[in-house]
């Protein structure tokens, strides 16, 4: 069931670094986990803590008012490499509910949205202004709208663009296996006509692999 | 009737019902699981009452949380109680679900993207999903292949459908003849440095071209593998001549006059005179070299006659400072020559180059020679099958005389989640795939490189051109 995203109001952290890779986000070391509770204390660990487990002062989300980030504001390609689910769920355990960024990697968008988290894209140059305000405390808070398509700033207000299809998923929460399983024809049929067209795809014998 | 490419002909035998947009539901033909993306899948089919409507379609196997060596020991040898645990919980709901297991002192055990080829469970013309970004390995077949999340992984178990957007198509044509020492492996690092990590982001990307024609299966699986490397969802290529005889004969493969007629249906699986692709781009295989990454990003490769780049020499001030972070994570000074960067750690293995002729390739550069003093040398078969084949034709025997550890399959030093990882500031020559920070383990850092390459730099104690050793 996916979980609902209407509006966000919070602070905005600014993590200026391209192809943010799920590794980064969340690390191997996190994922022998059966459970998808609990992740966020692993939530781009490396950046956070160092080899002792300190906390990286410098680093913003140690920082007032970024502990308490619920928007990234980020470069390219984020959420690249592995399929990792986990690195949407820290994310959420963290607090994070929103992310901008100029473009994002497939698999990590998808995921994204299947958890409530809003992946938004804006151009580059959006995205240098709204890190300018992030990196300020008193022009961090932002609020994104996801029925208005809108983030409103300390700059102002922008719009953004959002597949419609996904949008009304995100605005109602909508459970998509339910709504696969009311295709239940459309899929027997699919394959009864496999079993006849392509039979070695409806039946891998897997019983011969024991 | 339109020309069509590869993908379009799969997409269209697959999208059963549009639901909006430019989205379809389509029909998923086999679903891979293993221990680490799929427990939460699991308690969700749990939580809302329902079951996996195609067990007969849906395999499961233990490889990435697990232990590479005492593998006859089973589940009951993984030491470490969380790995333990997750492993134990993937056996549970197999069991639960009626899934065929591999299990991990069995015989068809492996990595499973090696294993689903090797079972005859990757057919052309299917769609293949598992919850890793890597399942566009499949793609080699001519099968629409690609990870998917955890959410996305329950839903095929209830379903065994996913709601999809078609995604666009680049081809990728490389002709001409490798050169010697030249490998698949440089090929589709060649790419990525090429087109970047985002540069196929959104497409799925269509391998053509002689140079594409003349390669056996392993390279053909290597390239699609690292296609999510260059940003796209699946690799795929047509099947032909060789995709058929290579399957013929595996356990899950149709056999007979079924053989016979999938073939007749195989060869349709070619992308259309005329089919027009998104994006083309060629390559010409005479220029690609032995290749090997200097940074922590895919895209971050250059040739082993290449030199460390100056983060000064880079005009847009984000870039610059990308280069001099990765830089820094490496301990790398600008302007070094990559050719004598001495390892501490050699790695052959992980599903990208795992299979038997890259343990070949590797043993040919192996014998005779010895691995250098103070160098760690891991070679990890990717499956039970291959290891066997390799001890059959004496190439354990090769690896360690001269040194190399011998394990059992397993994901291994691909990703720090085992046992067998990079210490921190550890430099390793890696036939994985991925570079980031850390992904060997924390601290650890990773040199991309062909399996001829790997064992090269072993046997010399520094990043060497294989050329010079063959
Ligand atoms: S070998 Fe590496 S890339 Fe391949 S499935 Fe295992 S962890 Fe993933």
């Amino acid at each position: 069931m996916m979980r609902p995203f209407r509006t966000l109001t919070g602070i905005a952290a600014p993590l200026p670094i391209a192809n943010v890779d799920t590794d980064m986000i969340l690390s191997a070391a996190f994922l022998k986990t059966v459970s998808r509770e609990g992740l966020g204390k692993g939530f781009l660990h490396a950046l956070r803590f160092d080899a002792d487990g300190r906390e990286r002062p410098g680093f913003v989300l140690n920082r007032q008012p970024w502990r308490a980030a619920s928007i990234l504001i980020a470069l390219d390609n984020f959420g690249c490499g592995s399929s990792r689910e986990h690195a949407p769920w820290a994310m959420l355990d963290f607090g994070i509910g929103c992310v901008i960024a100029p473009s994002f990697a497939d698999i990590f968008h998808g995921n994204c949205l299947k958890n409530g988290i809003l992946p938004i894209r804006v151009p580059r140059a959006t995205i240098d202004a709204l890190m300018a305000a992030a990196a300020t405390a008193e022009t961090a808070t932002m609020t994104v709208d996801l029925e208005r398509g809108s983030i409103d700033w300390h700059g102002g207000t922008i719009g953004f663009d959002i597949d419609p299809q996904r949008r009304e998923r995100l605005l109602n929460g909508v459970d998509d296996i339910a709504a696969s399983l009311g295709f239940e024809d459309a899929i027997a049929g699919h394959e009864r006509r496999v079993e006849h067209e392509a039979p070695w795809l409806a039946d891998p014998r897997l019983e011969r692999i024991g | 009737m339109t020309p069509r490419t590869l993908y379009q002909k799969i997409w269209d035998a697959h999208a059963i019902a549009p639901l909006g947009g430019d989205e379809w539901l389509i029909y998923i033909d086999r679903h891979l699981l293993y221990e680490v993306t799929s427990p939460q899948a699991f308690d969700g089919l749990r939580a809302a009452g329902r079951t996996v409507r195609r067990p007969d379609l849906t395999f499961a196997v233990a490889d990435h949380n697990v232990p590479t060596e005492n593998r006859a020991g089973g589940l009951a040898a993984i030491a470490d109680p969380d790995s333990h645990l997750q492993v134990a919980t993937l056996e549970r709901n197999a069991r639960e679900f009626g899934l065929a297991y591999a299990d991990l002192a069995g015989p068809r055990h492996g990595i499973v993207h090696v294993v689903g080829p090797e079972l005859g469970l990757t057919l052309p013309g299917a769609t293949i999903v598992c919850g890793d970004s890597h399942t566009s390995t499949h793609g080699a077949f001519g099968a629409l292949a690609f990870g998917i999340g955890t959410s996305e992984a329950e839903h095929v178990l209830a379903t065994q459908t996913l709601p999809q957007k078609k995604s666009r198509t680049m081809l990728v044509r490389i002709e001409g003849t490798l050169g010697t020492g030249v490998t698949a492996k440089d090929v589709i690092l060649a790419i990525i440095g090429r087109i970047g990590t985002a540069g196929a982001t959104g497409h799925v990307i269509e391998y053509a071209g002689s140079a594409i024609e003349a390669m056996d299966m392993a390279g053909r699986m290597t390239i699609c593998n690292m296609s999510i490397e260059a940003g796209a969802r699946a690799g795929m290529i047509a099947p032909d001549d060789t995709a058929f005889a290579w399957l013929e004969g595996r356990p899950c493969a149709p056999r007979g006059a079924a053989f016979a007629e999938a073939i007749a249906q195989w060869r349709t699986l070619r992308s259309d005179e005329g089919a027009t692709h998104d994006v083309e781009i060629r390559l010409d295989a005479a220029a690609i070299a032995p290749m090997v990454t200097w940074g922590t990003s895919p895209e971050a490769v250059t040739t082993i006659a290449g030199t460390v780049p100056d983060p000064a020499a880079e005009p847009d001030p984000a870039r610059r400072g990308q280069i001099a972070h990765m830089l820094a994570y490496m301990d790398l000074e600008p302007g070094r020559p990559l050719a004598g960067l001495p390892i501490d750690v050699a790695f052959i293995g992980s599903c990208t180059n795992s299979r038997i002729e890259d343990l070949r390739a590797a043993a040919a550069i192996a014998r005779g020679r010895h691995v250098a003093p103070g160098v760690r040398a891991l070679v990890v078969p990717g499956s039970a099958a291959v290891k066997r084949q390799a001890e059959g034709e004496g190439l354990d025997v090769v690896f360690t005389r001269a040194g190399f550890q011998w394990r059992d399959a397993g994901c291994s030093m691909c990703l720090g989640l085992n046992p067998d990882r990079l210490a921190p500031g550890e430099r390793c020559a890696s036939t994985s795939n991925r570079n980031f920070e850390g992904r060997q383990g924390p601290g650890g850092r990773t040199h991309l490189v062909s399996p001829a390459m790997a064992a090269a730099a072993a046997i010399a104690g520094r990043l060497v051109d294989v050329r010079e050793m063959a």
